[in-house]
């Protein structure tokens, strides 16, 4: 099996972003919060333009051969880089821990493990990396973490994400009750069984307003958005917000569902 | 039990709007779920203990024919009797021809999922014979016509509030003045009814948690001694249990045994637990005349033949059930069969058929909090998404099928995905920051405002920023 390419200090180790399709299409700003760290800690980021879907829907709904055919497109795009990196714990889970359960072929296997152990969430790259990022940033607020499912249970992300929380200037992390809980959000089944996931999102909604942060961060813009809405909904004055947008220290953009005016 | 998987869809809707339901499981967080915590902090090697356990259940099942032969072997030679049941329906008649031979009037029956599973009491009933539930909670469930929600708290659906009416209308020929304003006067009166029932019963059944190879035991725990009066004081006992409980040694059972109490009630120990090894033997103060371990199939060979087999290592502990975000919120009844919540998911569609049960593998988000608490490390996750391909791979088209190949079709083609990408994000667009509703997606704004885009795909920004950097 080829290792991952050692972290060489004198070649900037050069990163594929996987933007991600919510990402993409709803927050940009998080994606250049990613580009921003990523170079601070000394990468070379390209953007591949060609990339898609990760094929995470086709994989949960069991539709195996688009998730296969969806990881080729993957592979041939992400291929060439030191690391892929993805601001978003389920993606990144669906490179590095799903795709090489998708081929028997041991070829295939082979190719897709070589791939997943280049794959890194974005606070688990900057944890891999350590300390290399120079990154100004400051808030001076309650922030609350929100464990994503995939990123806690299926890549295990520990305690990284609130230890880089803490390196920010003036940061207070508050813990919400339960806070690896699922939000209900489930990408699907938030559509497919709506009351259910409202009723998650509810539980998840009334532990934040007992903590009470100024802020919720998270590494999964589809558990933000869901959290957000029913925030929204119900008039709760906590904003959320993607961790990337902490790290880099822009805060320039509304919070999510939020409009300009609000804040 | 009749199977009503298929109302899963329905039912969940209802129940997760229900809030007497809601209440009542809000108790698993502080009960079982909190407990378990405090067990596990406590138990420095419960991890190791959890690779033994799924290790001791793999090497089980690879290999189970040889080891249920050296149970029946050992077992016999203890004196029990050993039946083999393909069915349910074969494991029924069985017992009903034990008791028959045995002449019996009354029986009373320990909390056993199987015999759920196979519909023993309803098959029983029908034959003519008086059947009593002797766990206070099951013995509640049959007051009410109700079925167990849950696999080791039948009754965690109902409030005490329910337990005291179903005590004052049940048990009409108390006084209806008498004082059950607390659990402990509830559970004295069951207690003071029951020992009667006891003590009278000609036919005593039981499931069994476990059996063991090495001695030819049964293990039941309980918390309640019931099951241990259930056994030992008819002159017949019965167990009714299936194929995959067999375990190969006593110290391999003490394993399972410390993952179990912990995992489902956060005890190290559950207050009772029997091994059963014969019927009273000649020195034997006490005990059964006779001892018949009933040991269902019921579709189990196959499973154990497919890849869902790992569904197989589960010991029944509940504690999938009790972190699971759907099952806390929708109770055990939605599930609509036997065995509820996560391991009921993965469980149903091989015991019954994925048709009928296609709903159970979907109603999940994959958060894997069952699979970081199953005590034997069951990929639950893993054998959810299966049953998910299975389905997919069976159905000719349903919408979300469409819309998945949809999708497909489209991130497969960059262009047109860049395309299709610019025009959502355009139209996600919203001065207030979130739309209050979005064609096609009523579930979500239904309950929740959906968070507007930026207005420009990341993709067509970066082009845009790196061709302004680029020096013309």
């Amino acid at each position: 099996m080829k290792k991952a390419p050692p972290h060489v200090e004198h070649h900037p180790p050069h990163v594929g972003l996987y933007v991600t399709c919510l990402v993409d299409i709803m927050r940009p700003s998080v994606a250049f919060a990613t580009i921003k760290i990523l170079e601070a800690a000394g990468c070379r980021v390209s953007v591949p333009d060609t990339q898609t879907c990760c094929g995470q829907p086709a994989f949960n709904s069991g539709d195996l051969k688009s998730a296969r055919a969806l990881a080729s497109t993957v592979f041939n795009t992400f291929e060439h880089f030191d690391y892929v990196v993805a601001p978003s714990g389920s993606c990144a889970a669906m490179l590095k821990v799903h795709l090489p359960t998708l081929f028997s072929d041991s070829e295939d296997k082979a190719r897709a493990t070589r791939f997943a152990d280049r794959v890194f969430e974005l606070t688990a790259f900057l944890v891999h990396l350590t300390g290399r990022a120079q990154l100004e940033n400051a808030y001076v607020g309650r922030v609350a973490y929100h464990d994503g499912c995939s990123g806690k249970r299926e890549l295990g992300l520990g305690e990284g994400p609130r230890q880089l929380l803490q390196t920010i200037d003036g940061l207070e992390l508050v813990e919400i009750a339960d806070a690896d809980a699922c939000c209900g959000f489930g990408g699907t089944f938030s559509v497919t069984y709506p009351e259910i996931s409202n009723a998650m999102v509810s539980k998840k909604c009334n532990a934040l307003t007992d903590a009470a942060p100024d802020i919720l961060t998270g590494s999964e813009l589809g558990c933000l958005m869901n959290i957000a809405g029913k925030l929204r909904r119900s008039g709760s004055p906590i904003a959320c917000r993607h961790i990337a947008e902490l790290l880099a220290g822009d805060t320039s953009m509304p919070a999510i569902g939020s409009a300009k005016e609000d804040r | 039990m009749h199977p009503e998987t298929h109302h899963f869809s329905e039912r969940s809707k209802r129940a997760a709007q229900d809030k007497d339901l809601q209440d009542a499981l809000e108790g698993l967080a502080t009960g079982f779920v909190a407990r378990r915590k405090d067990a596990i902090a406590d138990c420095a090697h419960f991890e190791a203990l959890r690779n033994q356990g799924r290790d001791i259940r793999t090497r089980t099942c690879a290999d189970l024919e040889r080891h249920l032969l050296s149970f029946e072997a050992k077992a016999e030679q203890a004196g029990s009797r050993i039946h083999w049941a393909e069915t349910g329906d074969d494991a029924c008649a069985i017992v009903e021809k034990i008791c028959r031979d045995a002449e019996a009037q009354s029986i009373v029956k320990g909390k056993s999922m199987v015999s759920e599973e196979i519909g023993l009491n309803a098959h029983l009933e029908a034959s003519g014979y008086a059947v009593v539930e002797t766990d206070l909670g099951e013995y509640l469930l049959q007051l009410r016509g109700e079925t167990p929600s849950h696999i080791i708290a039948p009754a965690i659906h109902l409030s005490e509030h329910q337990a005291r009416a179903t005590f004052l209308k049940s048990h009409d020929t108390l006084n209806p003045k008498r004082d059950l304003g607390t659990p402990e006067t509830i559970v004295g009166e069951a207690r003071a009814l029951m020992r009667d029932k006891f003590l009278n019963a000609d036919v005593g059944i039981t499931g069994a948690n476990f059996l063991i190879a090495e001695t030819g035991s049964a293990v039941v725990v309980t918390n309640e001694g019931n099951g241990d009066l259930s056994a030992t004081l008819p002159k017949v006992h019965i167990i009714v249990t299936s194929l995959d409980k067999v375990v190969p040694t006593l110290g391999e059972t003490s394993i399972l045994l410390q993952l179990l109490a912990r995992s489902a009630t956060g005890q190290a120990m559950t207050a009772y637990t029997t091994l059963f090894t014969g019927p009273r033997h000649s020195t034997d103060l006490d005990g059964p005349d006779a001892c018949h371990i009933i040991i269902v199939d019921n579709g189990r060979s196959d499973i154990l033949a497919s890849d869902a087999a790992e569904v197989l290592n589960c010991i029944r502990c509940g504690a999938c059930l009790n972190h699971c975000p759907i099952y806390t919120t929708v109770g055990g009844h939605s599930y609509g069969w036997v065995y509820p919540g996560p391991i009921g998911a993965a469980l149903n569609p091989a015991l019954l058929d994925l048709a009928s049960t296609r709903d159970l593998p979907d109603a999940s988000t994959l958060c894997g909090r069952c699979e970081e608490v199953c005590p034997v490390k069951i990929p639950l996750p893993k054998l959810l998404r299966q049953w998910r391909a299975k389905d997919y791979a069976r159905r000719q088209t349903s919408r979300k099928k469409l819309a998945i190949m949809a999708w497909a079709w489209m991130a497969k083609r960059p262009t047109l995905y860049a395309l299709w990408a610019s025009v959502i994000a355009r139209a996600l667009k919203s001065r207030h920051g979130a739309h209050h509703t979005v064609p096609l997606a009523k579930g979500w704004t239904t309950h929740r405002d959906f968070p507007a885009s930026e207005g420009q795909t990341f993709q067509a920004q970066w082009r845009r920023a790196k061709k302004k950097a680029r020096p013309s």
